[in-house]
């Protein structure tokens, strides 16, 4: 055969791009509205600034629009890779990456406008959540139509996460968004009251657990190794910590429900299997981790390894408080406060953001035929930029969220509340303050990754890398 | 057997899968393919290279 097919870069570079443009959009709203909760006059009494639209903006903007378009990107690219052959559905393909434009799109301009259907992760309404099924299933065609064609005769770890976060995030977005329609942009949920939290949470749990852990654990499982330049420590710990994972993380939902009017059996589940889950989210923490051993002289030199091995880090330490703060004691002094939005962006920005951001610059040069990224110590600029953002939005988050939890509960010898709610809500200042410090060197890091970004496509030109000859 | 009999008794062949899935991930007859699996990461790089010079040339 004289003329080798190429790998479909082109859907991948796609994705690339538009994570990097997405994760700033998604993160300056962030900032704005953590402005907005120091500054609340800067919503200037119009109503499509308000918190309350921007909020849901800023978490479907950051989750699926950032986070969808990595996942997309990486796992086109992971899966051709490792399976050897070009992806399969060329048309099909693009079309992923047009209607998921098109749904993100759709979502900045509902949003704001205030249509929603009030599920949380699940704002939008019906007919955006129907374009989401379609393209998912094409998603979900292009991705395994791959694996069945593939020219090697194992499928890679990662591939089994990217697999099963596909398929889960399918079923827990058709079975939550069913709702009865009753008008264009209006409909209810199918589900009655609890019930309907139940489902909700259900969903709400398993988004953090297939979309925001599975996916980026098979970025991680593809990227690590690829970046220390050896196998995964464990692969024998790759399947178990597979196999466990996803069947634990099915059932820890209830804990977004507790002391609420769920069943109490099933807010102890919740709880149990919660803690169940410490033992896989660390067997794959410590399998990422270990596979620098020998070679941990490399951190020092590689930023983009930096990236790779500090998210895994903050993946550790958020599956850690995430059980202990699901344990119904701890639960009664930090749910509804602020230490629930610093456990969120532990995950988020330490692990999903920072896992992200160390594929891309690893990704994104042999798309263009770079060798590396335009400036390797620009990363190592945003790294520490990064890192400090993160550290100091969890430590203020942590220590306002227990001064919260303290003040609401704290009672007098008669019964009375000791703080009025806006007593609490004054003590709050200046740990809002160093939040929205700590969210803006993190956005400002992702400026400087555009840059870098820039100047890396500017001065290479798109390569699509050849398919192997099958042996 | 009532429910709870049932549940039980699910609990505990839902253990022994897992227990059976962590002896045949460990079990001998499966190191040959994961060592293989393992390195698919690394397993088309040669090709990358010849890409490139190709490039190159061009």
């Amino acid at each position: 055969m004289s003329t080798q097919s190429a790998y479909n870069y082109k859907v991948v570079r796609q994705f690339t791009i538009m994570t990097v443009i997405w994760g700033i959009v998604g993160m300056l709203v962030g900032v704005i509205i953590a402005a907005q909760l120091v500054w609340p006059s800067l919503n200037f009494d119009i109503p499509w600034l308000t918190y309350s639209r921007l909020r849901p903006l800023h978490t479907n903007a950051v989750i699926f629009a950032f986070g969808g378009s990595a996942l997309f990107a990486t796992s086109y690219y992971v899966v051709q890779r490792t399976c050897q052959t070009r992806l399969f559905g060329g048309g099909l393909a693009a079309f992923t990456f047009w209607g998921w434009q098109l749904i993100i799109v759709l979502a900045a301009i509902t949003l704001p406008l205030g249509y929603t259907s009030g599920k949380e992760y699940a704002e939008l309404e019906w007919p955006i959540d129907i374009l989401i099924a379609v393209v998912w299933v094409a998603y979900a065609v292009v991705f395994f139509g791959t694996i069945v064609m593939r020219k090697t005769p194992h499928i890679y770890v990662a591939n089994w996460f990217y697999g099963a976060f596909i398929l889960t995030v399918a079923v827990l977005h058709i079975v939550n968004s069913a709702a009865l329609p009753v008008g264009m942009l209006k409909s209810y949920s199918a589900y009655p009251g609890t019930m309907d939290a139940m489902v909700q949470w259900w969903y709400g749990h398993n988004a953090v657990g297939f979309f925001l852990t599975a996916g980026f654990l098979g970025i991680m499982y593809y990227f690590v190794p690829k970046q220390a330049g050896r196998p995964v420590y464990s692969y024998r710990l790759s399947v178990v910590h597979f196999w466990a994972l996803i069947s634990v993380y099915m059932w820890a939902g209830p804990h977004h429900l507790q002391y609420t009017a769920l069943p109490d059996w099933a807010q102890s589940l919740g709880m149990i299997f919660s803690l169940i889950l410490l033992a896989p989210s660390w067997g794959g923490m410590i399998n990422g981790i270990m596979t620098l051993s020998g070679a941990w002289h490399k951190l020092r030199t590689d930023p983009i390894l930096k990236f790779l091995i500090v998210s895994l880090s903050f993946y550790g330490m958020s599956t850690f408080e995430g059980p202990m703060m699901s344990i119904k004691t701890v639960n009664a002094l930090s749910h509804y406060t602020d230490w629930t939005i610093g456990h969120v962006h532990g995950g988020a920005l330490g692990w999903v953001a920072m896992v992200t951001i160390g594929a891309v610059y690893a990704l994104l040069p042999k798309l263009f035929g770079r060798d590396e990224m335009h400036s390797v110590k620009l990363i190592d600029t945003h790294f520490w930029i990064a890192t400090i953002g993160v550290v100091l939005y969890i430590a203020s988050m942590w220590i306002a969220g227990v001064m919260q939890g303290l003040m609401w509960r704290a009672v007098n010898d008669d019964g009375t509340l000791t703080y009025s709610f806006v007593e609490s809500l004054e003590e709050m200042y200046p740990y809002l303050t160093v939040r929205l410090l700590g969210g803006l060197l993190f956005f400002i890091g992702m400026l400087l990754m555009a840059y870098n970004v820039w100047k890396t496509i500017a001065a290479g030109k798109a390569v699509d890398d050849t398919v192997p000859a099958s042996a | 057997m009532d429910i709870h009999d049932v549940q039980g008794i699910f609990t505990g062949v839902l253990m022994i899968v897992f227990l059976g899935i962590v002896w045949w991930a460990y079990s001998k007859k499966t190191q040959k393919r994961f060592n293989e699996a393992a390195n698919l990461p690394f397993a088309d790089e040669a090709n990358d290279r010849q890409t490139r010079e190709k490039e190159a040339d061009k």
